[in-house]
C-alpha cells in the first residue's frame, strides 16, 4: 500500500519563489474582481521562475489562491503552454497544422527533430536538447495553428514569430540559438529567453518597455491596405455628422 | 409507441407547472424539472451516466439524448435530457419513439466502449454496472473499433481506501462533482485534456475526504473501487439487507451486503429526509470491529481460585451475575448502571428498566463521557420527546433555516450528514452558518460559515455578548430570522453555563435549539429513560403522576419507584470508588472516554461486584466479575432515535449467529433476580415501551438557569485546551479497518502565532502539551485560535487526551517546545 | 447592393500602414478616441440601438447580431456587468485579430470603452491567446496609454463612467475560443464549455451578465459610432453588412489580409492576391477556418457572407481562406485537421473526446495505405454520431473536414484503399487487435 505524505508545503518548497514572486502573485490577484482569475497568469509566473510548472509551483499557486493542489493541477495540465518538465533557454514551436504543414512545416519540424536529437534518435515533442535552462538549450515542440497562416510556414521562439520559414532557414536559426546568438524575430521583440517571456505573459513588462516597438507589420499583413492605398480605394466616405438613433422607448 | 390522449382525462396544469408530451404521453411537470426526471416519472427510463439527481447537471456523457420539439418546431440537434428543463407544449421523443434519439444513444454507447477495457470478468462493478447493463441491452454485438485502445497503468491508489482505474472511467465527473459540490473536498479532479483527460489527484495529495466512499458508490463503472471491498465478492452473490448506521446520531439509512454470514460491504441507503443518498466513510467502512478475532462469544466468570476470567455456560454466568448483583443491591449499598451511548432504544429501555425493577435504583446513566447536572436539566426540559412529528428540528429544516449556529459542535467530525446538509443549505445561499468555536476548521470553510471565536469555556460569555458585540450582532440578527436553529453538541456538557446560555439565546432570538449528540444511542437512551432523573418518555422521577404511570405499566406496587433522582455517571463512579456502591452493571462503556479515566478504573476495581455486557475485551471486562457477550448491530434488530428524534428501525442482518441483544441478556438476568422486564426480544421491548405511551402528567421540567461565567483565562504559565473528536480516530468501532484509518486527519497541535512565539514553539516542529498526569507531543500547526489556547484532537493517534492528560475541553494545560528527536 | 463601393474597403485596416500605428499618438492623429467622446454624450441605450441598426454581426465565426447580444444584458439588475473580448484566435487558418491587435490596439480599446459604456460594464477583460505575445505587449501598452490619457479608470473624460480593463494571457487551448469555455478559463478553471442556458448575457463571468465579443467586432464599434449605421451598411450585403478582413493563406501568390465588403467572392480576392501560386490550380479551400466545410473550385463565386456561405453548404466562420492547390492530398489534409481536433478536444463530452480519438486513428491508417472502403462508411457514421451530439460546436467543427472532404473527394479516399488492396491482396484491417 502506498503511503502518503500529506504535510503542507514547507518553507523550503515555497522559498523557491522569493518575496518578489509573492508580491507579483498578489499584484496579479489585485487585477481581477475575483482572485481565482489570477490562476492562469500565476502559472505563467511560476514558469518564469522555474522554467516549468513544478509541484512546488502548483503548491505555491494553491496557497496564494486558497485552492487545493488538485484544483491547480487540473488547470495546469489542461493548457499546453504549461510545461511539465524544465524548458530549455528557448522554446521552439513549429506550426504543423495542415496549412503550414502543406507549405513545409512538417519538413521543418522533422529537420529540427533530427538536428536536435542525439544518438541517432530525433528529439521528441516537448523534449529538450541540452541542459534545461542553460545557454543554448532548446525545447522543441510541434504547435497547432499559430494564427500567422498568411506567413506560413511559421515557427515561434519563445512566442516571437519567425515567419515564412524553410527547413534550412529554421535549421540556421536553431544553430544560431544553440551557439548563443539571438537572431531577431520577423515579428516581435528582440529575442530573450523562455523564462523572461513567461514573466511578460504573467503581465509584467517592467524594464522591457521598448519590446513593444518590435516589428509587427509583415508585407502580408498590410497587403490589402497597401493595394487599396496604391489604387486609391477606400471605404465609402463617412458622413460629416451623424445623429444617434432616438432613445428607444422603454418596454 | 403512441398513446392517444383520452379526452376525459384532460390534465389540469397547476400554477408553476407546464404540460408537455413525452413519447406521446401527456404529462404535467413542475417548471424547472429536467426532462430525464419527468420521463422517469412516466416510467420512461432514458439511459444516462453523468446525470445524478443530487449533483449539478453536467451534460457530459451525452448518453441521454432525445429529440425535442418546441412550439411545433423540431430542434435541429438531439438534446441532453439531463440538462434540458421542461417547457409548455414541448414534445419529447426518447429512444422508444425516435430513431434519431435511438441512433444518437447507440452512437454514444459505441464511443464510450471503444476505449473501455474488456475486463468485466475481473471488475468489481460487474453485475451491477450501468455501463455493462446498458451495453448488453442496447450496444452493438460486434465492435467496429480496430484501432489502438487508450491504456493507463492499472489501478492507482488515490487514498489508502480508494483506488482508481482510469481505463474503465467514462469521465462522467460524478466523483469530482460530488467531491467539490457535496463534500467540499476538491482533492480529486479532472486532469489533462481531450482523449488523455483523466481523473486524478495532485501529486502526494491523496483524496483525504470523510465522504470519499460515496464516489465509489455513484461511479457508473468500475473505475473507483475500495481497498476494503476489492475482489471480495460478486454483487449477485450478495444478500442485501436494509440497515441503519450505528456510528453517529444522524441515523443514516444503509444497505448491508453480506455473504455466508459475513458482512462484505455497506452502502448508503436512500432516505431523502435523513441522509439523501450519502454516508460518511466511517459509516461505510467501519464494520469489521464486529468480526475482530477477540470478539467475545461466550460468557465468562471470574474464577474464585485463580482470579482469572474463564469461559462459562450462560446458565452459570447469569446465575453468578444475578447472585452478585442481588447481594450488592441488598447488602452493599446498591448497584449503579452505566449503559453507554451506543444502544438501540430497545436495549437502552432494558437497562433503564433493569435498574428500576431489578436493582431498584435510579443510579443509571447512559452518558459515557463528560456530563453535567445542567445537561440533565437541559435534556429533560428541551430535548426529550422532541421529534419531527412534534415540531422538532429536522434535517430539512436545517436546509431552509435562514441561519444556523453551531455551538460546541463540530459538524463534520461529529455528525457528518448534518455537515453535508449545512453545506448544501449554505451553498444554495439560503442559510448562513455560524460556528461558535476556537478556529476556522475545515467545516467552517466548507459551510461558507462565519467563525465566532472564543476561548474554550468562554462559549457562554460569547453567547451572552452576541447581541452586544459589533462583530457578532450580525449573527444575532440572522438567528432572529424565522426558522433559525441553534445546534449544540456533546462538548457543551464540559462548559458550565453553556446549555443555559443556549436556551436564553433561543428565547431571545426565537431560534429553535437542537441537541446533536455524537453517538448513535444517546438520543434513544434519553427517551428510554436511562438517566438518573428520567423515566421512559421524559417522565420525571420526581413527578408522582409520571411514576404512577410507570409503576402501573410495569406491574409494580404503588410507590415502588423511588422519587429521588439517582446518581449520574460521575457520582456512581465516585460512590463506587468510595466503597459506597456494592456493584456496577456496565454496558458498552470505555473508561478512557470518561472525564476521569483513573477514577473510573479505580471505581470498577473497588466495586464489590461488576457485570460487564460487552462485544470485545475492554478495560471493564478485564476488571469484571462476569462478562456477558452481546450482539453487534448487524446481529440484532432494533431502532435508533437519531438527533431529530426520528425512529430509525432496522431488522437483523445476520440471523442465527447466536449472539444476543442486550435487552435479551438483561431480561434473562432479571428473571434470575425474580424480576420481569418483558424485553426478551427487541420487538417485545419495543411493545413494552410503547404500552407506556405518552405521559398524562402536565409537569414540565425546569430548564437550567446557570448564569454565564466570565470567559476563563489560563494564567501566565498555562494555556486553555480546546478539543473535540475527529471523525476517524482511535475509536474502537473503527478497529480492523486500516484502509479507513489511513484517511484519518493527521493529529496536530494547533495554536496561534502569538501563542507559539510566547512559548517558543516553531510551526512544523514538535510541541508537548502536558498536565500533572501526563503529556502528549504533536507537530505544531499555526491556526487562527485565540491567544493562550491550544487545540488537540481528543482521541487521534498519540493524542489520547483523557487517557494521557485526564483533561478535556476547557482544561488548563502547559505547553513547551520539544527538541527535535526528543520525547518526554 | 453597393456597386460604387471599391473592391477593398480599408476601415479596420486603414491605419495599419501608418508609422507606429500602435501608439496613442498616431491613433489620436487619425480620429482616435473621437468616437468615444461622442459616445459618452449619448445614452447607453442609444448606442445599443445604433449597433442594432448597423446590422453588425459577430466576427468570431457565428455571426450573431451584436446589438441584439448587447440588448440581452438585463439593466437595473443590481449586478455588475462585464465585457470580455475573445482574442483567443486559434481556428486553423485564422489570422486577422492578431495583426489587428498588433497594428491598431487602440481601436479595440476604444471599442471596449464604448461597448462597456453601452452595456454598463465597469470591468472588461481581453482574453488573448498566450502564444500571441507581441499582441499582449501592444495591448498592454495601449491600455496603459489609455489610462494615462484618462480614457480608462475613474470618471472617464468627466462622464462619471468608470472602466478597468485587464489584458489576460491564455495558456494554449483552442477550446477557449468557445465563449463559455473562455469564461471558465478567465475564472481560472479548465477551459471547458458551460451549460447554456444560462447564457452569458444573464450569467457569464462571475455569474453576472456578460457580453463576449470578438476583437474584429468590437474594433468596428468606434467606426460605426463615427460613421453611423447607414454608412456601415453601404458596405456588404443587407443581412451581412460592413467590411470584413479576409485572410488569404496557402497556395496563392500574395497571401495576406484583405479588407473588403462582406459578400466578396474568392474569385475577386484571388485576383487581388495575384492568383494561384505558380499557376497550379485550386483544389480545395476553407471559407472560414478548418471547422467550416471545405469548398472547391466550383465555389469560387460564392458570396462570402453569412448567408452566401451557408447557402453553399458551408459557413462564413472567420473568413480564414486557406487555399490548397492540386498537389495536396485531401485525405492527408483531413487527417492533419482531425489530429488537431483530437489534440484540442477538451475532453468533457463523449462524442468529441472519443470520436476524434477514433477518427484520427482511422484516417492515419488510411493515409498509411491500410484503409478499406468500409472505413469510409465508418468514418461517415462516426461523424454522424458526433455532429450535433457533442456538448459544444468543437465536435461539429471536427467532422466538417471529414464529411466535406469525402463529399467532394471520395475518390481520393477510395484510391488510398486501392493501394492497400493491391499491396496486400486483400482489404486488411491493419491495426486490428
Amino acid at each position: 500500500m502506498t503511503t502518503f505524505d500529506e504535510r503542507p508545503a514547507t518553507a523550503a518548497e515555497t522559498e523557491v519563489f522569493g518575496q518578489d514572486t509573492v508580491d507579483r502573485a498578489r499584484a496579479i490577484i489585485a487585477r481581477y474582481p475575483r482572485s481565482r482569475s489570477a490562476l492562469l497568469p500565476m502559472l505563467h509566473l511560476v514558469q518564469s521562475v522555474q522554467g516549468h510548472v513544478s509541484q512546488a509551483g502548483i503548491a505555491f499557486c494553491a496557497q496564494q489562491l486558497d485552492l487545493s493542489n488538485a484544483e491547480v493541477s487540473a488547470v495546469a495540465t489542461f493548457y499546453t503552454m504549461y510545461k511539465r518538465k524544465p524548458c530549455g533557454e528557448h522554446l521552439v514551436s513549429v506550426c504543423t497544422n495542415t496549412l503550414c504543414a502543406a507549405l513545409g512545416g512538417d519538413d521543418i519540424y522533422a529537420k529540427l527533430r533530427e538536428h536536435l536529437g542525439s544518438d541517432g534518435k530525433p528529439l521528441g515533442h516537448e523534449e529538450t536538447s541540452g541542459t534545461p535552462g542553460e545557454p543554448g538549450s532548446i525545447t522543441l515542440e510541434h504547435a497547432e495553428c499559430l494564427a500567422a497562416c498568411d506567413l506560413g510556414p511559421v515557427l515561434q521562439v519563445n512566442y516571437e514569430y519567425y515567419d515564412n520559414q524553410t527547413a534550412s532557414s529554421a535549421l540556421e536559426l536553431v544553430k544560431a540559438l544553440q551557439s548563443g546568438q539571438k537572431p531577431a524575430p520577423t515579428r516581435g521583440a528582440p529575442l530573450s529567453d523562455f523564462r523572461k517571456v513567461e514573466l511578460q505573459l504573467a503581465g509584467f513588462f517592467e524594464d522591457n518597455e521598448s519590446d513593444v516597438d518590435g516589428p509587427s507589420a509583415a508585407a502580408e499583413t498590410v497587403r490589402g491596405a497597401k493595394i487599396a492605398n496604391e489604387k486609391g480605394w477606400t471605404a465609402p466616405r463617412e458622413p460629416d455628422s451623424v445623429e444617434f438613433p432616438a432613445l428607444p422607448e422603454k418596454k | 409507441m403512441t398513446v392517444a390522449p383520452e379526452k376525459s382525462a384532460e390534465l389540469v396544469v397547476p400554477e408553476g407547472h407546464v404540460k408537455l408530451t413525452i413519447d406521446g404521453l401527456e404529462v404535467v411537470a413542475p417548471k424547472g424539472e429536467l426532462l430525464i426526471r419527468t420521463a422517469e416519472r412516466l416510467g420512461i427510463v432514458i439511459p444516462r451516466f453523468c446525470d445524478h439527481p443530487l449533483l449539478d447537471p453536467a451534460g457530459a456523457c451525452r448518453q441521454c439524448l432525445v429529440e425535442v420539439e418546441m412550439g411545433g418546431r423540431p430542434m435541429p440537434k438531439p438534446q441532453a435530457s439531463c440538462t434540458m428543463t421542461v417547457a409548455e407544449g414541448m414534445v419529447v421523443k426518447t429512444q422508444h419513439t425516435s430513431p434519431v434519439a435511438d441512433k444518437a444513444q447507440q452512437g454514444v454507447m459505441e464511443l464510450l466502449l471503444i476505449n473501455h477495457p474488456l475486463d468485466c470478468p475481473i471488475c468489481d462493478k460487474g453485475g451491477e454496472c450501468p455501463l455493462q447493463n446498458q451495453a448488453l441491452a442496447h450496444g452493438r454485438a460486434d465492435s467496429r473499433f480496430h484501432e489502438t485502445k487508450r491504456t493507463f497503468p492499472k489501478p492507482i491508489p488515490i487514498s489508502t481506501q480508494v483506488l482508481l482505474d482510469r481505463e474503465r472511467c467514462v469521465l462522467c465527473q460524478r466523483c469530482t462533482r460530488f467531491s467539490s459540490q457535496i463534500a467540499g473536498d476538491p482533492f480529486i479532479e479532472l486532469l489533462e485534456r481531450g482523449a488523455q483527460q483523466q481523473i486524478g489527484i495532485a501529486q502526494e495529495k491523496p483524496f483525504q475526504s470523510y465522504f470519499s466512499g460515496n464516489t465509489i458508490q455513484i461511479c457508473p463503472v468500475g473505475a473507483l473501487t475500495s481497498a476494503a471491498y476489492r475482489f471480495r465478492s460478486r454483487p449477485f452473490d450478495l444478500v442485501s439487507t436494509p440497515s441503519v448506521c450505528e456510528h453517529c446520531s444522524s441515523g443514516c439509512a444503509e444497505r448491508t451486503d453480506w455473504r455466508r454470514g459475513k458482512v462484505m460491504r455497506k452502502l448508503a441507503g436512500e432516505d431523502p429526509e435523513v441522509n439523501e443518498e450519502w454516508i460518511c466513510d466511517k459509516g461505510r467502512f467501519a464494520f469489521r470491529y464486529a468480526t475482530a478475532a477477540d470478539r467475545l462469544l461466550r460468557p465468562m466468570v471470574r474464577d474464585a481460585d485463580s482470579g482469572q476470567l474463564r469461559e462459562s455456560s450462560w446458565t452459570e454466568a447469569l446465575r453468578v451475575a444475578a447472585e452478585g448483583l442481588a447481594k450488592a443491591r441488598d447488602e452493599a449499598g446498591g448497584v449503579g448502571v452505566l449503559a453507554g451511548g451506543r444502544l438501540t432504544v430497545e436495549d437502552a429501555y432494558a437497562y433503564g428498566k433493569f435498574a428500576r425493577v431489578a436493582l431498584r435504583t435510579n443510579d443509571v446513566d447512559f452518558r459515557a463521557r463528560p456530563h453535567s447536572a445542567e445537561e440533565l436539566e437541559f435534556l429533560a426540559a428541551s430535548v426529550v420527546g422532541t421529534s419531527p412529528e412534534s415540531g422538532g428540528v429536522t434535517f430539512r429544516q436545517l436546509e431552509s433555516a435562514p441561519a444556523v449556529l453551531c455551538v460546541a459542535f463540530e459538524p463534520e467530525e461529529e455528525a457528518p450528514i448534518v455537515f453535508l446538509r449545512l453545506r448544501k443549505a449554505a451553498r444554495k445561499g439560503r442559510t448562513k452558518v455560524f460556528h461558535l468555536g476556537q478556529w476556522t476548521s475545515p467545516a467552517v470553510d466548507k459551510t461558507f460559515g462565519t467563525l465566532l471565536p472564543c476561548v474554550p469555556g468562554g462559549e457562554p460569555a460569547a453567547i451572552e455578548g452576541l447581541f452586544f458585540n459589533s462583530g457578532t450582532a450580525e449573527a444575532f440578527e440572522a438567528l432572529s430570522g424565522s426558522g433559525s436553529v441553534i445546534l449544540v453538541g456533546e462538548r457543551a456538557a464540559e462548559v458550565p453555563g453553556l446549555f443555559s446560555s443556549v436556551l436564553r439565546l433561543a428565547e431571545r432570538t426565537g431560534a429553535k435549539a437542537a441537541w446533536i449528540p455524537r453517538r448513535a444511542g444517546e438520543r434513544g437512551a434519553l427517551d428510554a429513560g436511562v438517566l438518573p432523573n428520567l423515566l421512559p418518555g421524559g417522565r420525571q422521577v420526581t413527578d408522582g403522576t409520571a411514576r404512577a404511570e410507570v409503576e402501573q405499566a410495569w406491574g409494580l406496587a404503588a410507590g415502588a419507584l423511588s422519587a429521588e433522582p439517582g446518581r449520574d455517571t460521575d457520582a456512581i463512579l465516585g460512590a463506587a470508588a468510595a466503597g459506597e456502591l456494592g456493584g456496577l452493571l456496565v454496558g458498552g462503556v470505555d473508561p478512557y472516554d470518561l472525564a476521569d479515566p483513573e477514577l473510573a478504573l479505580r471505581a470498577i476495581e473497588r466495586a464489590g461486584f461488576v457485570v460487564s455486557l460487552e462485544l470485545r475485551p475492554s478495560a471493564v471486562t478485564e476488571r469484571a466479575d462476569v462478562v456477558l457477550p452481546i450482539a453487534p448491530s448487524t446481529e440484532k434488530s432494533g431502532s435508533y432515535l437519531n438527533w431529530e428524534g426520528r425512529r430509525r428501525e432496522f431488522g437483523t442482518t445476520l440471523d442465527g449467529t447466536g449472539a444476543l441483544p442486550d435487552c435479551r441478556v438483561l431480561d434473562t438476568l432479571a428473571v434470575e433476580m425474580d424480576a420481569d422486564l418483558f424485553t426478551q426480544t427487541p420487538a417485545a421491548a419495543r411493545a413494552n415501551l410503547e404500552r407506556l405511551g405518552a405521559t398524562a402528567s402536565t409537569r414540565r421540567a425546569e430548564p437550567p438557569a446557570v448564569p454565564a461565567p466570565p470567559a476563563p483565562g489560563a494564567g501566565e504559565d498555562g494555556v486553555l485546551l480546546a478539543t473535540w473528536h475527529q471523525l476517524i480516530d482511535n475509536g474502537s468501532l473503527q478497529d480492523e479497518e486500516p484502509n479507513l484509518a489511513g484517511t484519518a486527519r493527521t493529529p496536530v497541535a494547533r495554536l496561534s502565532a502569538a501563542t507559539a512565539e510566547q512559548f517558543g514553539v516553531v510551526a512544523g516542529e514538535q510541541v508537548t502539551v502536558a498536565t500533572e498526569r501526563g503529556s502528549v507531543t504533536l507537530t505544531a500547526e499555526p491556526a487562527d485560535l485565540p491567544d493562550g489556547v491550544v487545540w488537540l484532537p481528543l482521541n487521534s493517534g498519540v493524542s489520547r487526551l483523557r487517557r494521557e492528560l485526564g483533561a478535556g475541553h476547557g482544561a488548563t494545560v502547559s505547553l513547551r517546545p520539544q527538541a527535535r528527536g526528543g520525547n518526554s | 447592393m453597393t456597386n460604387e463601393v471599391s473592391p477593398l474597403t480599408p476601415v479596420l485596416t486603414k491605419r495599419w500602414l501608418s508609422p507606429r500605428s500602435w501608439t496613442i499618438g498616431t491613433y489620436e492623429q487619425l480620429e482616435g478616441y473621437t468616437a468615444l467622446r461622442k459616445a459618452l454624450k449619448a445614452h447607453p441605450d442609444q448606442l445599443i440601438q445604433l449597433c442594432k441598426d448597423s446590422g453588425l454581426r459577430g466576427r468570431g465565426g457565428a455571426g450573431f447580431p451584436t446589438g441584439m447580444k448587447w440588448g440581452f444584458i438585463p439593466q437595473g439588475d443590481g449586478k455588475p456587468h462585464y465585457l470580455v473580448i475573445n482574442a483567443d484566435e486559434g481556428e486553423p487558418g485564422t489570422c486577422k485579430d492578431i495583426p489587428l491587435m498588433m497594428a491598431d490596439p487602440h481601436s479595440l480599446v476604444e471599442g471596449i470603452i464604448i461597448t462597456s459604456y453601452a452595456i454598463r460594464a465597469n470591468f472588461a477583460a481581453i482574453y488573448v491567446r498566450g502564444e500571441a505575445l507581441h499582441c499582449i505587449r501592444r495591448l498592454n501598452a495601449a491600455v496603459k496609454e489609455a489610462y494615462a490619457a484618462g480614457y480608462l479608470g475613474k470618471d472617464i473624460l468627466g462622464s462619471g463612467f468608470d472602466l478597468d480593463v485587464v489584458v489576460h494571457a491564455g495558456a494554449g487551448a483552442y477550446i477557449c475560443g468557445e465563449e463559455t469555455a473562455l469564461l471558465d478559463s478567465l475564472e481560472g478553471r479548465r477551459g471547458q464549455p458551460r451549460l447554456k442556458p444560462p447564457f452569458p448575457a444573464t450569467s457569464g463571468l462571475y455569474e453576472s451578465p456578460t457580453v463576449v465579443n470578438n476583437v474584429e467586432t468590437i474594433a468596428s464599434v468606434p467606426f460605426i459610432v463615427n460613421g453611423g449605421s447607414d454608412w456601415f451598411r453601404t458596405m456588404g450585403r443587407d443581412r451581412s453588412p460592413g467590411p470584413k478582413i479576409y485572410s488569404l493563406s496557402g497556395h496563392v501568390t500574395n497571401p495576406g489580409q484583405y479588407e473588403a465588403p462582406m459578400g466578396t467572392t474568392l474569385r475577386d480576392l484571388l485576383e487581388l492576391a495575384g492568383g494561384m501560386k505558380d499557376g497550379i490550380p485550386l483544389k480545395f479551400w476553407t471559407p472560414g477556418g478548418s471547422s467550416t466545410p471545405l469548398f472547391t473550385a466550383e465555389h469560387l463565386d460564392v458570396p462570402l457572407d453569412f448567408e452566401g456561405a451557408a447557402e453553399a453548404g458551408s459557413m462564413l466562420g472567420t473568413t480564414a481562406l486557406q487555399i490548397f492547390n492540386e498537389t495536396v492530398s485531401v485525405p492527408w489534409a483531413v487527417m492533419k485537421w482531425t489530429e488537431f481536433y483530437k489534440h484540442e478536444s477538451c475532453g468533457k463530452c463523449t462524442p468529441c473526446r472519443e470520436g476524434t480519438y477514433w477518427l484520427t486513428q482511422i484516417l492515419q491508417r488510411m493515409v498509411r495505405g491500410e484503409g478499406t472502403p468500409a472505413d469510409i462508411e465508418t468514418l461517415l457514421d462516426i461523424c454522424d454520431n458526433v455532429l450535433g451530439r457533442s456538448f459544444c460546436a468543437l465536435g461539429d467543427g471536427a467532422v466538417s473536414p471529414i464529411t466535406s472532404g469525402i463529399k467532394y473527394f471520395k475518390d481520393e479516399f477510395l484510391a488510398l484503399c486501392e493501394t492497400n488492396a493491391v499491396s496486400t491482396g486483400k482489404h486488411a484491417l491493419a491495426g486490428a487487435h
